[in-house]
């Protein structure tokens, strides 16, 4: 997520990179011989295109594995010394290493589960924690508006991930996914590297449509019209008799009509 | 400077007081900056004997951490949130309203600080409705109908808002029992009465008319804007409201938003419903329809009833074609957090940091900000109750007023807090 606020000029970027990616990254190094995936590569390149765009950004790595979430790279912090003979850049040493503690770490957590649990994102984590780090940023300048975040999103995989569609769209982000993962570095620099006041001239992929559809609480599939419970807001796809989350015992429905019809007002469709 | 001279000068034999409230009147801004905000008071000694400046940080942190002990407590008594409400917001317009006392003129900051009410009323309640009203000349008017959309209402109220005339306060309150009487049984009715008179005229027994409120179950609520009145405390003592007097701007301020988050919910005041309600897609970039409230044709952005296909322009809203009311799952997402609460974090003792070991616990988790200070004297942190993660004061403020989310808790698979079976 790139960041602007009154205390920075638009044209600085402070990334916050959320890697949702190390679930099947994870798989991956387990076998050493296979060599590093391509994608973790392009992304080094694009961290480091962002920091040389302009001597102000920021770039802050947060990694979101099986069982725990954690900062491998912050860019603020990081020293300016030489690794091993100089061929691979700073970034990429320490980031590299971090990550390698981090898969370790999150390794030894998931020691004792059953191995054919499928694995759900811990994004929330991850993205609660980059917030707090931009809320940080932003204290620690001159100025203390609530910044305006937001949230780009580069799906790379089969799918469709509607909960990310609609956060970019939600904070006025770009959401996208590449069709050619070959070219996932070009991707990644023109449409993301873009600070906040370019975004104002450039033409970047608007979503053809956002899907806000709920998933219903009893069945968890994605429905379109739903029934809700006035008290604590649960989405039902059918009629039930009582709430499954508060136990709200609901009202009979022909007996509110006549309720209302009584009253006179014309919202008996809401009983629908 | 020379212009209050100037003034002084021209004043002759004037009493002594009276000098003095107009020396007051002709100070320069600047100049009243000093005579009234005494910066000197923010000043303490330190043990060398230097002035320091009054960290008010640590005890702003602790008024903040009694007041959502308060909060989390209440939430945690199973008390449910009112998330679907009919607000009705009666403005009183009397003569004493266009007083000068609230600096440009108390309409004005009035005017200013309800359109602030009610962008933050429908940012945390998108599926309740506002209604305005107003009592000029002892009669009370109808400014806009029960509606969910912010826009209309701040419009009205950006018209010229002419004050004349006493105030009835059960000629208000007869009115907004009318709107209310008619909204559907699972609606909260809510009133809120902007008071800035000292009487009310009315032409029949208000204590008749109390009664009939509390009957319908319509919760009143005042804030004054000139003194405490005691029909007013009577009339929200009554209804179960609450009552305040407004000492200056932004306690007015402070108060009006004290009512935009959703109320706790007295279970007998509205019958638990199932309400039918649709979540539309959004048209894609470049699609061309005629939109149902406009009547009118119109290109791209905007969404489609899911029951009749009709298009309409902003979410939440009512179908002008079928009646189905549309909102979106990020709207309801947004009162989640009133049914989730985090519990408040313990204080960590500072002698508790020089123990830890590990790079987790000498930062924040949040930030990742050093819990210690410079000189290796252990700052204040806090600790969530569930994941033991240690964090800053200012993540803790951010944590439980904007984020509603432990990072703790959310980044640890282990740790993971059980909810209800299908939160979002």
């Amino acid at each position: 997520m790139s960041v602007d606020g009154r205390g920075y000029p638009d044209y600085i970027v402070i990334l916050v990179l959320v890697c949702d990616y190390w679930i099947p990254f994870h798989a991956k190094m387990r076998n050493p011989t296979k060599p590093f995936p391509t994608t973790l590569s392009r992304m080094l390149a694009f961290l480091n295109a962002i920091l040389t765009l302009n001597q102000l950004n920021q770039v802050v790595v947060i990694a979101t594995g099986c069982n725990s979430c954690d900062y491998i790279y912050d860019s603020s912090k990081a020293t300016n010394q030489s690794f091993g003979n100089g061929r691979m850049p700073t970034l990429c040493a320490t980031l590299l290493q971090n990550l390698e503690e981090f898969m370790t770490r999150d390794e030894q957590l998931g020691k004792g589960e059953a191995e054919e649990r499928i694995a759900c994102s811990l994004l929330s984590g991850s993205l609660s924690m980059a917030l707090c780090y931009i809320q940080r940023v932003f204290r620690s300048g001159s100025l203390h508006p609530q910044p305006r975040v937001p949230i780009d999103s580069c799906y790379i995989g089969a799918q469709n991930s509607a909960f990310l569609q609609q956060a970019s769209y939600i904070t006025s982000g770009v959401h996208h996914k590449p069709q050619q993962l070959d070219g996932l570095f070009q991707y990644l620099l023109t449409i993301f590297a873009t600070d906040l006041h370019s975004r104002n001239f450039l033409q970047l992929p608007k979503p053809v449509g956002v899907d806000f559809r709920a998933s219903c609480f009893c069945h968890k599939s994605t429905i379109d019209m739903s029934y809700i419970c006035s008290v604590c807001l649960s989405i039902f796809c059918t009629r039930h008799k009582k709430c499954s989350t508060w136990g709200s015992v609901f009202a009979k429905g022909a007996a509110d009509l006549k309720l209302m019809k009584d009253h006179g007002n014309g919202t008996d469709l809401r009983q629908g | 400077m020379k212009n209050g001279e100037g003034r002084r000068l021209n004043k002759g034999a004037a009493e002594d007081d009276d000098e003095e409230e107009e020396d007051d009147m002709d100070l320069e801004a600047w100049e009243r900056s000093y005579a009234e905000d005494r910066s000197w008071e923010a000043l303490q000694e330190d043990e060398s004997g230097l002035l320091q400046p009054i960290d008010n940080s640590a005890i702003y942190h602790a008024q903040y951490r009694r007041r959502l002990h308060l909060l989390f407590r209440l939430l945690k008594a199973q008390i449910l949130c009112a998330f679907i409400e009919f607000y009705e917001l009666l403005i009183g317009l009397e003569t004493i309203s266009s007083e000068m006392d609230f600096k440009p003129s108390r309409m004005a900051v009035v005017a200013k600080h309800v359109e602030a009410f009610i962008r933050e009323f429908f940012d945390q309640n998108p599926l309740s409705q506002i209604g305005l009203a107003t009592i000029k000349d002892g009669v009370a008017h109808c400014l806009t109908d029960l509606g969910g959309s912010p826009e209309s209402h701040i419009k009205a109220l950006m018209g010229k808002l002419t004050c004349s005339g006493d105030s009835s306060l059960q000629n208000g309150l007869d009115l907004v029992h009318g709107f209310l009487d008619q909204i559907p049984s699972y609606g909260h009715r809510e009133v809120l009465i902007l008071y800035s008179a000292l009487s009310t005229c009315d032409p029949g027994d208000i204590m008749e008319t109390i009664q009939k409120c509390k009957k319908s179950k319509i919760r009143c609520s005042v804030i004054g804007l000139s003194a405490e009145m005691f029909i007013c405390k009577h009339l929200c003592q009554e209804t179960g409201g609450t009552y305040s007097v407004a000492l200056d701007e932004f306690h007015f301020k402070e108060l009006i938003l004290d009512h935009a988050p959703p109320p706790p919910a007295i279970a007998e005041f509205a019958i638990a419903n199932l309400i039918k309600m649709g979540f539309p897609q959004r048209a894609a970039e470049g699609s061309i329809s005629i939109c149902s409230c406009h009547k009118e044709a119109k290109v791209g952005v905007g969404y489609t009833c899911p029951r009749c296909k009709a298009r309409v322009c902003e979410l939440p809203t009512e179908c002008r074609i079928c009646g189905l009311q549309l909102v979106s799952s990020p709207h309801l997402a947004r009162s989640y957090h009133h049914l989730f609460p985090i519990a408040p974090f313990d204080e960590v003792p500072p002698s508790r940091l020089n123990d830890a070991h590990g790079r987790s616990q000498s930062t924040c988790f949040g930030c990742q900000q050093s819990l210690v200070n410079p000189g290796n004297k252990p700052g204040l942190s806090v600790a969530c109750p569930k994941c033991k993660k240690y964090f800053c004061l200012e993540c803790d403020i951010y944590i439980h007023e904007s984020l509603h989310n432990c990072p703790g808790c959310e980044s640890f698979r282990h740790s993971k807090p059980v909810t209800a079976s299908g939160k979002r």
